[in-house]
């Protein structure tokens, strides 16, 4: 068996101290295979999003490790997990996270500018991907005058820009109407099924999750076998 | 991210929030501003205060006397010796000066270091003439090797055999001529009298007309052939010994190092010298006047302090606002060090823009004013511009801005550096 581009054992995150303590995971293992597909469900305050980012090495764990293709997260140097965030991983966020004062092109293409890539290499990327998302005439609009779902697939675009292995979604339809949501969801599925893409989606909601190949249900800091509560 | 990039995002983002940038940089600008003020201030005095001092002296000269040792009343007569002479001095009636003979000059001459001696001659012409204009009367500088500012006409040639004079400016009109430029190249008689009363008359070409000068006193500047020809005229007739007593002595060096100047003075101190360099003589005016620019740009760096605290407090609301901006570039893979850099480089460009902005209207307003003045209150100090700007001062002057307004950055660049990029997202 391949070694899985992302591996969690024994994951614990704690939050405060004293009284106010909050334990947000209590303990998780999970694999994630390459290519494959994976919802984390749950309701707010399950740790749900807490898991994204400990796997996603936006956040230290308290305890446990987190291994990236076979190696532990915890061994990489400052310079290594900046290239790793840059070229292997995309985050989809459910607030899109755009410059608002910016041009659609110079927010797609601040991965690459962060990379130190050239200007022209830059502007001809950024092109080639929005073009892949439709998104080709908006390029010089301001980043703040787009509708809600095409800023959601302004943000897939620069998280695709660098062709990472995987794709991180935060509630990516969370913010966006049914008919919306619904085109973001089979953009995210094609550049699964066909370009091979890791995809992590955190979701509190049931039909979207249920499009994935392996869901994970998370309560109370702790997964759970069934999804008990859609059951009952 | 590449510092090229980094300075373009960081100029980006300083014109992000124009109002709050704006207002930075007008505090920014009114401490450059009065900087550069007070630096051209001192620029322009000192440069006027050179340029005078130049028409005093030779900066390459001492002048020379005889230590006084022992003038202490308390202490009684002084024991004869047959080897010392006394000449009558100014100062109190009855005062006496230790004089030199041409042993000291030798003396002096043999100090490494002094490649020349000439005694100091008081000349006491009695009056210039021109044309058979009415007399006035002169006085002539005694000292050699003097720059004066001219107005008009060139500078003295001391190896000509021609006797030759500069003119104070004031003695233009009276003389009879029309302006500086006619005077210039006209023989003059100079009237000086002898020992036993004969009155000699020599003939001098203007070469040059002096500026109205702040520390020259109005005498005339003369070459090394009229001031021969002068001397032999006023020794006419006079014993031999008191043509071979001087009060002082001009002893030049070639140009020097303070060190050296300084070795040379304590030689001939030791050879019971006193040697004054005209910058001892004069350095006290400067001292003064430094002292008081010192004083004005003390002023203008507790704006620029204050100025500082402004740029903190424009650079940690930025940081609050792009809170998540810079999570998410964190989370890009974007390095703590570049995230600094960023924002510091911020700072660096806001104080650059506030120090160019403020040092170019100080020069453009300043050069505007001292024109005025020196056209204005000041036009009897010729040659003064009391405002005057070094390009290398200027640029120090943006450079200190540019430091004080990087080192102000540092806060709120190292708040954005360390910031957790989830901390950043998650803020609200």
């Amino acid at each position: 068996m391949s070694v899985p581009i992302l591996a969690a054992q024994d994951l614990t995150k704690t939050y405060g101290r004293g009284p106010d303590r909050f334990d947000a995971l209590k303990g998780v293992s999970l694999e994630i295979g390459r290519g494959d597909s994976v919802a984390i469900v749950g309701k707010s305050g399950s740790g749900k999003s807490t898991l994204m980012h400990l796997l996603a090495l936006l956040d230290t764990p308290g305890g446990g490790q987190v291994h990236v293709d076979g190696t532990d997260a915890k061994t990489l140097s400052g310079r290594r997990l900046n290239a790793l965030r840059n070229t292997m991983f995309g985050f989809v966020f459910q607030q899109f996270f755009l410059n608002p004062g910016s041009s659609v092109l110079e927010n797609v293409v601040l991965p690459l500018k962060i990379a130190g890539v050239g200007s022209r290499e830059r502007r001809a990327r950024g092109m080639a991907v929005l073009e892949q998302l439709e998104l080709g005439d908006k390029a010089r609009n301001k980043a703040g005058n787009l509708s809600g779902g095409q800023k959601q697939r302004v943000v897939i675009a620069r998280a695709l820009i660098n062709s990472p292995q995987v794709l991180f979604a935060d509630e990516p339809t969370g913010n966006l109407d049914t008919a919306t949501g619904r085109i973001v969801e089979d953009i995210l599925f094609d550049l699964n099924a066909n370009h091979g893409i890791t995809l992590i989606t955190v979701t509190h909601d049931h039909d979207l999750a249920a499009r994935f190949n392996r869901r994970l249900y998370i309560r109370d800091g702790l997964l759970i076998n069934t999804d008990e509560e859609h059951a009952a | 991210m590449n510092p090229l990039e980094i300075l373009k995002t960081a100029m980006e983002n300083s014109f992000r929030s124009k109002l709050r940038t704006l207002l930075t940089i007008l505090a920014i600008f009114v401490g450059a501003f009065t900087l550069t003020i007070t630096n051209g201030l001192g620029t322009g005095i000192s440069n006027y205060i050179d340029s005078q001092i130049a028409a005093v002296g030779s900066s390459n000269s001492f002048t020379v006397g005889r230590t006084d040792t022992g003038g202490n009343p308390a202490s009684g007569p002084k024991k004869y010796d047959a080897s010392t002479k006394v000449l009558a001095a100014g100062g109190r009636p009855g005062s006496t000066q230790l004089a030199l003979g041409q042993a000291d000059l030798d003396a002096i001459g043999a100090i490494p270091g002094i490649t020349g001696v000439t005694p100091v001659t008081r000349l006491s012409p009695d009056f210039i003439q021109w044309n058979d204009h009415d007399k006035y009367q002169l006085s002539v500088s005694p000292l050699a090797g003097a720059q004066p500012q001219l107005a008009a006409g060139a500078a003295l040639d001391d190896s000509a055999a021609q006797p030759q004079l500069i003119l104070p400016s004031s003695y233009v009109a009276p003389l009879g001529f029309a302006d500086n430029n006619q005077a210039v190249g006209q023989d003059a008689t100079i009237g000086i009298t002898d020992a036993t009363g004969t009155m000699h008359p020599i003939t001098a070409r203007i070469t040059g007309i002096e500026q109205s000068a702040l520390l020259g006193g109005g005498g005339a500047f003369i070459n090394k052939s009229l001031s021969t020809a002068l001397a032999d005229a006023q020794g006419t007739g006079a014993p031999a010994a008191s043509r071979s007593v001087w009060a002082n002595v001009t002893a030049s060096f070639a140009p020097s190092s303070a060190a050296q100047v300084n070795d040379m003075k304590g030689k001939l101190a030791a050879a019971g010298y006193t040697a004054q360099t005209l910058d001892d003589r004069i350095g006290t005016v400067k001292t003064v006047i430094n002292g008081i620019i010192g004083v004005l740009d003390a002023f203008a760096v507790i704006a620029l302090v204050a100025a500082g605290f402004g740029i903190v407090n424009t650079l940690l609301m930025s940081v609050q606002e792009r809170t998540r901006e810079i999570g998410l570039m964190k989370a890009m893979g974007m390095g703590s060090r570049s995230v600094f850099a960023l924002f510091s480089t911020e700072a660096a460009f806001i104080g650059f823009l506030g120090s160019a902005i403020g040092s170019a209207a100080a020069i453009g307003l300043g050069t505007a004013v001292s024109g005025a003045l020196a056209r204005g209150p000041l036009s009897d100090l010729e040659g003064l511009h009391i405002l005057a700007f070094a390009p290398g001062s200027v640029a120090g002057v943006i450079l200190l801005v540019m430091a004080i307004a990087f080192i102000a950055g540092t806060l709120p660049a190292w708040r954005a550096a360390r910031q957790n990029p989830i901390d950043a997202l998650r803020y609200e």
